[in-house]
Order: C-alpha cells, then sequence, then structure tokens
C-alpha cells in the first residue's frame, strides 16, 4: 500500500473519465466562457500535484494526523444477526474529524488551493457538512472562506450555520429560487466567476464541470481503499455488496471505486425517496429523472418537461439535489452499480435501528443506506458481507428526527 | 447570406453601430413581449436577443434571475417563446433574433427538433451561455442544417488560442463579455475592453459585440466607439422589474431608454477600426 501512489485507483476504470471528463455520454465541462481557461488551469495544476510525491505526503500526513484516518470497519454483529442474513460492515466515516466524509474532499481541496496560490475559498452547502468541513479546512490553512447556503438550508440547520461561522467562514444566505442546494451552487459559481483570480470553489460532491467529479472521487477512494485493505485482514476476502446513499454521489463513489473492477462485488447506490417515486416528492434523479445539462456536467436530474429544473424533497438536506455526479449516471447506464430508493419514513426506521442495536447515531444521509441494507441483508446468507458506508454521524439530524415524531428537544 | 451578417454589412455600410437589447421572454408576463419587441425595433434595436428563461441561470447576476423567475411563474417554456418570435415574425422579416440562454431546455426537447422548430419560427442565431465550443460538437452540426448562426461569447480570460478555435466555428458576431463576472454588475473598463477587442480582431473577421456593464446612454456610446455592437441586458430588465406591476408602461419605457442609447451611439465619432 505504502508503496503506491494513493491518488492512482488500481483499476482500468481508472481511465475514466476521459480527456475531456467525459463518462460515456455523461460529465464534461458545461460552463460560461470565463470559467473555461480558469478550469483548465485547475485541471493542469490538479494533474501536477496528484503524482507529486510531496503533495501526496503532505495530504496523507493531514488525513493521518488530522481528520483521523483510517477510519474503522466495524462488524456489526448485534445488527447483521438482528437482521438474519449477511454480516454487515460499517465504515466509519462518522468517526473523521467534523464528523463525515466530506472533510476527506476538503482537505485534498483546501491544500491544492494553497498549492495554487488561491487566498479565498469558497464553498456551496445544503446540510451544512460540506460548509463545516470546508470551514474547518480554510481555518486550519489560514484561508478566506466564503459558504454558500440556501436561506430555507439556513433556517433548518440553524446549529452548522453557528459553527461555520465560530471557525471564521462567512455564511451567505441565498434568496434566489428554491432558496436551497442547487441555488447555493448557483450562487457560488456566480462568486468564482466573479473574483476568480484570488478564488478557489472547493465543489462538496462528485458533480460539475471537469476535473470536478474526477478529482472529489480520487479524493474521496480513500474510503474504498481502506475498506479494501481491512476486509481482507478481518474477512479474508471481497465483500457480496457494498452500500452507500447517493445525493451527489460522493461518499458512495469514494466506496464504489476501488472495488470497480471486482465484478463479484455488487454496488448499491442509495437514493432519497423522500415521500415515494409515485408521490413526485422525492430526490432520486437516478431513479427517476431523466438525462439534461445543469452546474457543468450532463447527468440524470429531476426536470420538467421543459428542462427546468424540479425541486426536490428529502427528510435528509444532504440528499436533497435535483442532480447527481455524471461517474453514477454512467455506472447506472452500463449496469455496473444498481441505484434504488428509500423513502423518509424507512429511513427513519432504519436510523433508531442502528441507534438502538449498535449504539452508533447515524446521519439521515447514511440511514438510507442501511435501510436499503435492512432489505438486502436478510435475502442473502449468513457467510456473505455488505459494506455499508456510514458516511456521517446523526447529531446535526437529531432535532429534525425529534420534530418529525412531534418532541421538542 | 444569414439575416445577421446582412445586418452587420449594412450597419457598417452606414457607418454605424449595432444595438442590441436584450430582454427575458414572457418577463413579467408572455403579453408583453411581442409588442415590446416591436416598439425596441422601433426605438432603434438592430438585432433582438431574447432570453429563454431557466430555473437555474447560474452565469446572470440577480437582475436576470428575477427575470426568468417572473417568466416561469407564467410557464414560459422554450417552445412558447419560438411561438412568440413567430408572432413576432408575422409583422417583422427583417431585424435578427437570437435566442439567448442556457443549455438544458434546448438538450431536453432535442438539438434537431429545436434546430427546426427555430428555423421554422424565424430564429437567426443561437446563443447558449453553458455550451462551450469544445461540447457543442453535435449542436452546431444541428444549426448547421438549418442555416442558424452559433453565437459564441468570449470573455477576458480567453485565451488566443481559445479565441481561434472559437471564431472557427461561430457565425453572425462574437459576443464580448466585458468583464470577469455576472450580468448586470457595474465594472466595464472600456480601455480594458478596446485593448482586448483589438487583439481579438487580429485573430477574426467577425464582428464584435460587446454586453455586461452596459447601464446607460454614455457608457453604450463609449463602448459603441471601440465594439461593433452593443448589447445592453440588465439595465433594460432593471426598467421592467420596476413596472412589473404596470406592464401598460413597459414598452414605452424600455424605448426611451433604447432612443437615448441610439442618439449616443449614432452622435459617437467612429473610430477607425484596425482590422
Amino acid at each position: 500500500m505504502a508503496t503506491t501512489n494513493p491518488l492512482a485507483s488500481p483499476t482500468q476504470w481508472s481511465d475514466f473519465p476521459d480527456a475531456n471528463g467525459h463518462f460515456g455520454p455523461y460529465g464534461g465541462r458545461f460552463i460560461a466562457e470565463t470559467l473555461m481557461e480558469p478550469i483548465e488551469e485547475l485541471r493542469v495544476a490538479y494533474e501536477r500535484l496528484r503524482n507529486d510525491p510531496q503533495f501526496i505526503a503532505e495530504l496523507d500526513n493531514d488525513l493521518a494526523q488530522y481528520v483521523g484516518r483510517p477510519s474503522p470497519l466495524y462488524h456489526a454483529q448485534r445488527w447483521s444477526a438482528k437482521l438474519g442474513g449477511a454480516q454487515i460492515y460499517l465504515k466509519r466515516e462518522d468517526l473523521n474529524h467534523t464528523g463525515a466524509h466530506k472533510i476527506n474532499n476538503t482537505m485534498g481541496q483546501g491544500l491544492l488551493a494553497r498549492h495554487m496560490g488561491k487566498t479565498r475559498v469558497i464553498g456551496e452547502t445544503g446540510a451544512g457538512q460540506h460548509g463545516v468541513a470546508t470551514a474547518t479546512v480554510a481555518a486550519r490553512l489560514g484561508m478566506e472562506c466564503v459558504i454558500y447556503m440556501g436561506a430555507e438550508d439556513i433556517k433548518r440547520q440553524s446549529s452548522n450555520v453557528y459553527r461555520m461561522r465560530l471557525l471564521g467562514a462567512t455564511v451567505v444566505s441565498v434568496e434566489s429560487g428554491s432558496k436551497t442546494l442547487k441555488d447555493a451552487l448557483n450562487e457560488a459559481m456566480r462568486d468564482w466567476v466573479t473574483n476568480i483570480d484570488n478564488t478557489f470553489y472547493i465543489i462538496g460532491t462528485v458533480a460539475g464541470p471537469h476535473p470536478y467529479p474526477a478529482m472529489v472521487r480520487d479524493f474521496q477512494a480513500i474510503i474504498g481503499r481502506e475498506a479494501r485493505t481491512q476486509i481482507f485482514d478481518q474477512a479474508g476476502r471481497l465483500p457480496d455488496a457494498l452500500v452507500a446513499c447517493v445525493g451527489g454521489g460522493s461518499n458512495a463513489i469514494g466506496l464504489f471505486h476501488p472495488f470497480l473492477d471486482d465484478a463479484e462485488v455488487a454496488l448499491y447506490g442509495v437514493e432519497g425517496g423522500g415521500d415515494g417515486i409515485a408521490s413526485g416528492h422525492h430526490a432520486a434523479p437516478l431513479c427517476a429523472g431523466t438525462p439534461g445539462v445543469l452546474h457543468g456536467n450532463r447527468t440524470y436530474l429531476i426536470e420538467d418537461s421543459d428542462g427546468q429544473i424540479i425541486e426536490t424533497h428529502s427528510i435528509s438536506a444532504g440528499l436533497d439535489y435535483p442532480g447527481v455526479g455524471p461517474e453514477h449516471a454512467w455506472l447506472k447506464d452500463i449496469g455496473r452499480a444498481q441505484y434504488v430508493a428509500i423513502t423518509d419514513t424507512e429511513a427513519l426506521d432504519a436510523f433508531h435501528s442502528l441507534t438502538r442495536v449498535e449504539g452508533i447515531i447515524p446521519a439521515l444521509e447514511s440511514s438510507h443506506a442501511l435501510a436499503y441494507a435492512m432489505k438486502l441483508a436478510p435475502t442473502m446468507n449468513k457467510d456473505q458481507i455488505i459494506i455499508i458506508n456510514l458516511s456521517g454521524r446523526g447529531d446535526k439530524d437529531i432535532h429534525t428526527v425529534a420534530a418529525h415524531e412531534g418532541i421538542t428537544v | 447570406m444569414s439575416r445577421i451578417a446582412a445586418r452587420f454589412t449594412a450597419l457598417a455600410k452606414a457607418g454605424r453601430k449595432a444595438l442590441i437589447p436584450f430582454v427575458t421572454a414572457g418577463d413579467p408576463n408572455p403579453e408583453v413581449t411581442v409588442p415590446l419587441m416591436h416598439a425596441m425595433v422601433a426605438a432603434g434595436a438592430d438585432i433582438i436577443e431574447l432570453g429563454v428563461p431557466f430555473s437555474d441561470p447560474m452565469a446572470d447576476g440577480p437582475v436576470i434571475q428575477a427575470a426568468c423567475e417572473r417568466a416561469l411563474k407564467h410557464h414560459v417554456s422554450l417552445r412558447k417563446v419560438l411561438e412568440m418570435v413567430k408572432q413576432f415574425r408575422a409583422q417583422d422579416n427583417d431585424t435578427p433574433v437570437i435566442l439567448m440562454g442556457y443549455l438544458n431546455p434546448v438538450e431536453v426537447m432535442g438539438y434537431a427538433t429545436f434546430a427546426q422548430a427555430a428555423q421554422s419560427a424565424g430564429v437567426d442565431g443561437v446563443l447558449s451561455v453553458d455550451l462551450p465550443p469544445e461540447e457543442a460538437h453535435d449542436f452546431l452540426d444541428e444549426l448547421k442544417k438549418v442555416a442558424i448562426d452559433p453565437i459564441f461569447l468570449l470573455s477576458p480570460s480567453t485565451s488566443d488560442e481559445r479565441v481561434r478555435k472559437i471564431a472557427a466555428v461561430a457565425s453572425g458576431f462574437l459576443y464580448y463579455v466585458s468583464f470577469k463576472g455576472v450580468t448586470g454588475a457595474n465594472r466595464l473598463d472600456v480601455g480594458a475592453v478596446a485593448a482586448k477587442l483589438g487583439s481579438i480582431r487580429k485573430l477574426t473577421q467577425l464582428p464584435l459585440g460587446v454586453g455586461f456593464g452596459i447601464r446607460d446612454a454614455q457608457s453604450a456610446a463609449d463602448v459603441s466607439a471601440v465594439a461593433d455592437a452593443v448589447v445592453v441586458g440588465s439595465a433594460l430588465v432593471n426598467r421592467i422589474a420596476e413596472l412589473a406591476d404596470q406592464p401598460e408602461k413597459i414598452a414605452a419605457t424600455v424605448s426611451t431608454v433604447l432612443t437615448e442609447m441610439r442618439r449616443a451611439m449614432d452622435a459617437q465619432p467612429a473610430q477607425a477600426v484596425q482590422r
């Protein structure tokens, strides 16, 4: 492990995207002309640094000493026995500094920004997890930080807003459109195009114009590389299935990518099914959307027949986004991964189940992956293995869960 | 020759510069747009740029975003915009019309379907803000089949190499974005624009329009001294926003602004353009 370049994936699938950032028909660079030269500059800088031993050593050191990696792979024996089928292993990204997988990416992009001589970082956030992870890295690196957040989300996630401000970030309330994550992304893009000379845009997921989907995936693929080593150490073999939630899809692609060429490992991405696909109130573009172009890439979108983007719904703010990373769109089309939806109610049931049986409070995002595993595990044998990406911890969600159950905390 | 090329040729002969107003189709309601287009022509517009409303206009500032939201409240789709152009063409067969917007509504309609519908409606040019030439191959093929001009943006950060690449696939004119930023911001620096246009002119024969930051007669005149066309958008859309509750006053107010710009541009002594 230590002798190989950790940012270079071991699989032939790492050849994707192509030189223009395409995953089949998806991905690419659908952006205004003003951004074209700066984003090419970013691609060139990233290509250089991802192979630079000094940069890799710097990032590895921060991931170990600051983020707390490697995160454990935990065999949830009581929960496995309760479900009565496959053995469940949880990849504990919730134990990272700031409580989610997001910091794997912000640490990488933050260091990249510093190497490129940028003094200011910006980001968009929905639930606030990526915003907190960005503000954290900005504080750690001594950079100015501005976070764009929809006015609706600011109301729903006031404690994360306060965390970002404590960390020294300016949180800008976005009042346009649906006042949620997609509008925050629009506003961050506007800031970026205006302040491009000194500003680095830290995108929080595997979406956006090339090279973001590939770059964010590379930074998150440490999840899957560790899990691969850990499952061989603990069980002596590959898992039968991987399960992860998909909003933009960064934690899922981070887990999946180092296993893509292991055809015997089934991959399940779990989208926010909201009130159910049939209700129309959901956040599941891969299950119920159509291809289109938004936020710099071609991918599956939740859109109407005129090509206007529709507001999404999920109990989990981190899944509440109308698009999805282009690599997921491609993995769906070629059949390498399967994408399913879990409703708000099913996710809440899984949230309670894991909390009571294993003493781990999962994020509502991750609870979607857990809920699908609750369906999948009983259909499998006791000697089979499922790895679930426990992408974040649930402390941030206790008010949402309590409110849903009519309890004031 | 396309309507756009013909218009630039005629203007050049007359020693005048093109005035290109931008309004969002269906803002603040669908009934306003076609009469407004005619009024703008009467007030001195040479080409009309019609914005296609989109839910997520990333490259635009708050003024045009709000215009999109007003139009979308009336469900002004790409198909409805094409109907408006068709209606406009019933009375005006000369003034070029350019659709400006984002790719997704076109992507969802289908490139071929869109191209044919746009041609039959009387559209002359299409500018898709988020479609750089690198991704435009299939779209350009369809536009070529129906002889619609693909209009592309150039920006202060566009290198000479990219100017060549873009000019090779563009026709009609090139639209130079005067500063790094979004529409409606106030950061116009005419000296910097003139310098960049000078270097672009060494790389292409296409007419050069300039947009972003042109707010009044003075800035329109200043830009017209160095460009072939002046595009004015947010300054007009701001007036429309103020009159959203009195739509009957919109055409006259917008016309007044354009008339002043036209007069100032025509009074501007033309500078010798270095070709």
